[in-house]
């Protein structure tokens, strides 16, 4: 209710000032007979406090002045002059109007405070998120960065000679934190897309079997350990999706399923076609693309699992590496193409992504018969 | 390796010139370096380099109307090094005459490879009437195409999809071009019958058609084919 009547223009805020002290002086003017002037004058009191609590300085001041006015001229002895009679009721007038315009000018202090109090707290909170981005990214440009000098001091270094063997480790430890580091600019270019609103699905027709196969292939070298299932029918149909985008979802589920969990794990990635899609009658169940990715791991904490979708959040106990934006990305770009995902952990151990999208199908039947 | 064929790279990041000064002048190449759009014309009108490496990003004129100039004279191939994410930059640079692309950050081997491949099809125009990759041949005077000795039955767009890949051997083309190429004009944008014909193809002349080793996807971009 503030916030709604405080963004009403100034110029309406006066014509409700107006309006509502003339509307209750009417009300109280029938009623003259037989209530007293100084009922009246805490009624109008009333009236200028409420108007006090939602609306700008000048105009309760000007609604304080209305009020004095009114009462003077319609309630207080004689009637329909700006004269008093009795000092009593000159002293009325006086203490009327310093109540309201204190009323008035002590509010508006008030909630003056409460937005500074509110912007205050939302610095702190942006404080705190961007300490915490700062904290992971240090700490996640900087290991790699370390190892990629430290590497080569070795290398180059006179004093010490180095076994060739040592020295093809070294090679092999700069090419992973550069690797590394490549990776983390990625998510961080991928999150500003996201942020600046720049992103434009291009919806085009995607063969998810093969964009699946395409992004498994990318990440042979993270999976080298991990069992990796691929449950994808023939007769799958086209779907229309980013390719990019959707190829960077399952790319950011799969490397962190590769990333924690254990060696021998068994991945399963999962496109499936929903045919009971209904899009003009049921949205609900309008996901006609369906994609699972599971794995057998440890699963998340069951009281985080609400969390790990926000940015920069981070698992408590989470042993290396990570800003915490894959995840957050993978959301966005869920959601840029009207998807949605949900994380669950398994009964028998592990989690399980899903995703869904309402996306236009088309048979592949139907064009290679054509 | 004594390749002598000349390059001219175009490029204004003076970290990547020296990485491609050392690593093309050590697998044999003579190079030529130009730091910004202006200088990269005029040595290329000089040098007539056997190859261009240029960088979409220069800093006093944009990497596409450098593409366009040049192409309206120089056939040689014109590799572009480009930024990831910029599918919509390297359509448009394949669309006016780029054979191949590059996003940053590369991999100095997989440069190497471009460049041979650009290079080797600089050479041999592919006039031969047969050509062989794998366990498949192509007979281009007959229409047929063999996998270990046995026809493979195609239908004739799967054909002249399969031959046009063949012809631009490690180029990559553009699924509009593709679909210009084998469907028709109208057709430049129904990617559907590029997707659902690139399967089938696979499953016809690929050992494992998840992991095809010929047609490479180019996410975003086109298909590539590869022997190599």
């Amino acid at each position: 209710m503030k916030t709604i009547l405080s963004r009403i223009k100034l110029k309406n805020q006066y014509l409700i000032c107006v309006v509502s002290v003339g509307i209750v002086a009417s009300l109280c003017l029938f009623t003259r007979s037989f209530l007293d002037h100084k009922v009246v004058g805490y009624i109008l009191l009333v009236v200028v406090s409420l108007l006090a609590m939602s609306l700008d300085i000048l105009p309760v001041l000007l609604s304080a002045v209305l009020s004095a006015l009114i009462l003077n001229f319609f309630f207080i002895q004689p009637y329909y002059t700006f004269h008093i009679y009795s000092t009593e009721d000159a002293l009325l007038l006086v203490l009327f109007f310093i109540i309201a315009l204190i009323n008035g000018v002590l509010t508006h202090k008030i909630r003056k405070a409460e937005k500074r109090l509110q912007i205050k707290e939302v610095r702190v909170n942006t404080m705190k998120l961007y300490n915490a981005l700062l904290d992971s990214l240090s700490h996640e440009l900087r290991t790699p960065i370390s190892a990629i000098m430290g590497a080569i001091d070795t290398i180059q270094s006179e004093t010490i000679s180095i076994s060739e063997e040592n020295k093809g480790k070294l090679y092999l430890e700069i090419e992973k934190a550069s690797l590394r580091l490549n990776h983390q600019v990625e998510n961080l270019l991928n999150m500003s897309r996201l942020e600046s609103g720049v992103i434009q699905p291009k919806m085009d027709w995607c063969d998810l079997k093969e964009l699946v196969y395409n992004v498994l292939d990318h990440l042979k070298e993270d999976l080298q350990f991990h069992k990796v299932v691929v449950a994808v029918d023939d007769t799958l149909p086209l779907f229309k999706l980013d390719y990019g985008l959707t190829e960077q979802i399952i790319y950011n589920l799969v490397f962190n399923a590769s990333q924690y969990t254990p060696k021998g794990a068994k991945i399963e990635v999962k496109v499936d076609y929903n045919p009971d899609v209904d899009f003009d009658y049921n949205p609900d169940k309008s996901m006609s693309c369906l994609i699972t990715i599971a794995d057998d791991g440890s699963g998340f904490p069951e009281e985080e699992i609400d969390k790990v979708f926000d940015k920069f959040y981070r698992l408590q106990n989470s042993k290396t590496g990570g800003t915490g934006l894959g995840l957050s990305i993978v959301k966005g770009f869920v959601e840029a193409q009207n998807g949605t995902i949900t994380l669950e952990n398994r009964e028998k151990g592990g989690s399980i992504f899903k995703i869904g999208f309402p996306a236009l199908v088309i048979n592949t039947k139907e064009i290679s018969n054509e | 390796m004594n390749n002598q064929a000349e390059i001219l790279v175009i490029d204004d990041e003076v970290q990547i010139r020296k990485l491609l000064e050392i690593t093309l002048d050590s697998n044999g190449y003579k190079t030529f370096f130009a730091v910004n759009a202006k200088e990269g014309l005029l040595a290329a009108a000089n040098h007539q380099p056997d190859l261009i490496i240029l960088d979409l990003g220069l800093p006093d004129e944009d990497g596409q109307v450098v593409l366009k100039r040049l192409r309206e004279w120089f056939k040689n191939p014109i590799i572009i090094l480009t930024v990831k994410n910029a599918e919509e930059e390297i359509v448009k640079a394949l669309d006016s005459g780029a054979n191949d692309y590059l996003t940053k950050p590369f991999r100095t081997q997989e440069l190497l490879a471009r460049i041979r491949t650009a290079l080797r099809n600089l050479v041999q125009k592919h006039n031969e009437p047969i050509i062989q990759f794998g366990a498949v041949s192509i007979d281009f005077t007959s229409r047929i195409v063999k996998l270990k000795d046995e026809i493979l039955k195609l239908t004739s767009t799967e054909y002249n999809l399969l031959s046009i890949l063949v012809k631009n051997e490690g180029r990559v083309l553009t699924h509009h071009y593709l679909l210009k190429e084998v469907w028709g004009n109208s057709y430049s944008d129904q990617t559907q019958y590029l997707r659902v014909f690139v399967a089938q193809l696979r499953k016809k002349i690929e050992e494992d058609p998840n992991r095809p080793k010929f047609i490479i996807t180019e996410s975003g971009v086109g298909y590539r084919f590869n022997t190599s």
